[in-house]
């Protein structure tokens, strides 16, 4: 350890601090208690970094997460042993399915008492083993400024994800050496960032070739930086091919764009889902056929030749077989693609492609996201649409959610047209996630419109951290919109369990315009349709917290829909398809 | 559209592979390895891990498991990116090689099962690693079926227990791994 060491001798807090700020550090989330006390002692001694307080360890990480994804910088965490990293673990969780690089630091009890059942202990490290990326245990304080580089070095290359570090309260007290993050790079992980250039030469020869083309796209291409969507989307106007995205792809090509195809699966359009059964080849980037995409994999667009570029090779051939074999970092791909594809002259298939688009203008015609118009009450789609209206031409919003049907509508309604705008949790489905998500994000953004769109359910599992946003003056507006139902678990219940609401109603919701009131912020309330545009317009104009119960249609549910266990030519495109063949035995255990 | 007819799919076979692993000899290393196998439901038939190289404190960990060759794939490409993992072998697919496990074979008896056991103990090639006037405790290396036969050998000359190590393993020839 000597040669690459500092003279000076530090305290182990001395170090995290200073760590955090050679890593360009400039906000954490957190929450103190017992075992991180003097962290918390250093972080008060210094004002480079600032510590936003949360009121709940799993607000501290989705806040991170917002953050993170907002600004495409690592999002910190700060939490003490044992409830403070036991309710970290869902954001952790979460961070890892939707790969968000962060970097958790919690604390521990002294090395002398761990194992011994000590108050506030848990085996942070076992426990958060299957939901980070990596995590370690820092035992020696000589080796803390090392562990806390490669953690950073870990979250944000590769494919990014959480890091834990756990550090024993004597450790923090503990004087020991500094090293640079120049000398602290971890002995093996090595990520492929360029791609073999053989298997990209044969992706464009194929694409070149193509007559029924598609793009389909992921969080990957935003998680490689805004370049990435640059590149993506200069390479599909130059080759005239449609595009669809992922939840976690919205903003990673233009949808102000006539070549996006809009999101597909599950609740994707009926023209991204019908071009993705029908395509003869598909340009996967960064997304990672997860069954909200592919529906029924045996039937999953049978008749395509698969191109899957990924930064994670354990991401190709897990779910469903591709032909081409890409890995790499999207941006180098892209930039590849884009060379190659100039150099040897390639065009597209004119004719064959004016016919696939005449096809793909026919499904586009069928209008998958209309919905009844009516005057008579609140259709939350229409409460979209009017929010859409009221932020279009302003690139300062920034859009979170909770999980359920307004997540969906709010992925199918709002107009993404660049990366990092858009937060959701798509891989974990955390209910929760968007309060706490907005504030990371209005911390990195404090003059931007940051809205999280919100079910009443959902809302209420993080609704503290509305103490959090009057705290640091974060104008976060929460936009609920309130069926009074868990809208998608009753639209499950409708579709499969013969409409038996089983514990989906929520009876004695709060009054959400008094609770606004009594965080010190503002609360809004629309119930009729022609209050909607005049609510919102209030809500935007406040420069303070705002939460706006909108008063929905209680028996709208999300279309389109594949029913479990279908494949994307079998979609439920409204209300009136028949649902009662909708989804076979087997697909009923799925989710 | 046209749907696809639904075409048979043929059930892929389940194969064999003997992987080997060199990794960071850090604490929590098997844990990931092993919590890799079991949170994603993969089989592990055998597991072994010691430290290989002092200096640059490398183990080695040496897995037998089973799959489709989708799974396997997915097995190596996930034992990759786990950060320790600095190399990861499928030695099955990388040509030819040795695998062999020791056990101890712990015999008690008198009489004729007790020469019995030693004779037979002599056709295996086991040594006599601890003898007492009523019991014997043989060690016997070799592939795993070598040992199944003669522990089941054992079970009929008063077998008391059984410890093995499971399978270690290298590839044949020079080259590294």
């Amino acid at each position: 350890m000597s040669a690459a060491t500092n003279e000076t001798s530090l305290t182990g807090a001395d170090i995290v601090l200073k760590a955090l700020r050679d890593q360009g550090v400039e906000v954490i989330f957190g929450y103190p208690g017992g075992a991180v006390l003097p962290i918390y002692d250093a972080l008060f001694q210094q004002n480079d970094i600032r510590h936003i307080l949360v009121r709940h360890e799993q607000a501290a990480l989705h806040a991170a997460e917002g953050y993170a994804r907002s600004t495409g910088k690592v999002g910190v965490v700060l939490v003490t042993s044992g409830p403070g990293a036991t309710n970290a673990v869902t954001g952790l969780a979460d961070a890892l399915m939707d790969s968000i690089p962060i970097v958790c630091l919690s604390g521990q009890v002294a090395t002398h008492l761990i194992g011994n059942d000590a108050f506030q202990e848990c085996d942070t490290t076992g426990i958060t083993r299957p939901c980070t990326k990596h995590n370690y245990l820092v035992k020696d304080v000589n080796n803390l400024a090392r562990t806390l580089h490669e953690a950073f070095y870990v979250a944000k290359n590769g494919r990014p994800g959480p890091v834990v570090i756990d550090i024993p309260k004597d450790v923090q007290f503990a004087e020991g050496s500094y090293r640079t993050p120049a000398d602290s790079m971890p002995k093996s992980y090595r990520p492929q960032v360029k791609p073999d250039l053989n298997r990209v030469e044969e992706a464009v020869d194929l694409l070149a070739k193509a007559k029924r083309p598609i793009f389909y796209v992921g969080g990957g291409v935003i998680n490689a930086g805004p370049v990435a969507s640059q590149l993506l989307t200069q390479f599909v106007r130059m080759t005239g091919y449609p595009c669809t995205t992922t939840l976690m792809g919205l903003g990673a090509f233009p949808a102000s764009d006539r070549q996006w195809l809009g999101m597909l699966g599950m609740h994707g359009t009926y023209e991204a889902n019908l071009a993705m059964h029908g395509c003869d080849l598909m340009v996967c980037i960064g997304a990672r056929f997860d069954d909200r995409v592919t529906g029924k994999v045996s039937e999953f667009s049978p008749n395509s030749v698969k191109i899957h570029v990924d930064i994670d090779p354990s991401s190709i051939n897990k779910n469903v077989r591709v032909d081409v074999p890409i890995v790499g970092d999207a941006a180098h791909v892209l930039e590849d693609m884009i060379r190659i594809w100039k150099a040897r002259g390639k065009q597209a298939d004119k004719a064959a492609l004016a016919t696939w688009w005449e096809q793909i203008e026919f499904w586009r015609a069928r209008d998958c996201l209309k919905y009844e118009k009516t005057s008579k009450v609140i259709k939350p789609q229409f409460a979209l649409e009017r929010l859409r209206a009221a932020i279009s031409g302003r690139d300062d919003v920034y859009i979170t959610t909770e999980v359920g049907q307004h997540q969906m509508w709010a992925a199918q309604f709002m107009p993404f047209d660049k990366p990092n705008h858009w937060m959701t949790s798509g891989g974990l489905g955390t209910m929760g996630y968007g309060l706490p998500a907005a504030i990371g994000a209005q911390v990195a953004h404090p003059d931007a419109l940051c809205i999280d769109i919100a079910g009443e359910a959902s809302i209420q599992m993080n609704i503290q951290e509305m103490s959090t946003a009057l705290q640091y003056r974060l104008p976060v507006k929460v936009f609920i919109l309130n069926n009074q139902y868990m809208g998608m678990v009753r639209q499950w219940q409708e579709l499969l369990h013969g409409g038996r609401y089983s514990e989906s109603y929520s009876e004695a919701l709060p009054d959400f315009v008094k609770l606004a009131d009594a965080f010190g912020g503002v609360g809004l309330r629309a119930s009729k349709v022609d209050e909607v545009d005049d609510v919102i317009a209030e809500m935007i104009r406040v420069k303070r917290p705002v939460i706006v119960d909108m008063c929905v249609d209680q028996k709208e549910n999300c279309f389109p829909m594949i029913p479990g266990g279908r494949a994307h030519n079998e979609m439920l495109l409204g209300p009136d398809e028949k649902v009662e063949n909708a989804t076979p035995e087997d697909g009923m255990v799925l989710v | 559209m046209t749907v696809r007819p639904a075409s048979p799919a043929p059930t892929p076979a389940i194969e064999r592979h003997t992987i080997s692993i060199l990794v960071d000899n850090e604490p929590g290393v098997l844990a990931r390895v092993i919590g890799l196998f079991s949170g994603r439901g993969y089989n592990i038939e055998s597991l072994t891990v010691a430290e290989v190289d002092r200096d640059a404190t490398l183990s080695r960990i040496t897995i037998v498991t089973s799959g489709t060759p989708m799974i396997i794939e997915q097995i190596k490409a996930q034992l990759g990116r786990l950060v320790p993992v600095h190399r990861v072998h499928d030695l099955t697919l990388e040509g030819p090689f040795v695998e062999r496990e020791t056990a101890l074979v712990k015999v008690a008896g008198t009489g004729e099962k007790r020469v019995e056991a030693l004779r037979l103990a002599d056709v295996f090639k086991a040594r006599v690693v601890d003898a007492t006037i009523t019991s014997f405790v043989f060690e016997v290396t070799g592939q795993g079926e070598e040992l199944d036969r003669f522990i089941g050998l054992m079970s009929e000359l008063g077998l008391v227990g059984v410890s093995r190590t499971g399978v270690v393993a290298m590839s044949r020839g020079p080259g590294g791994i």
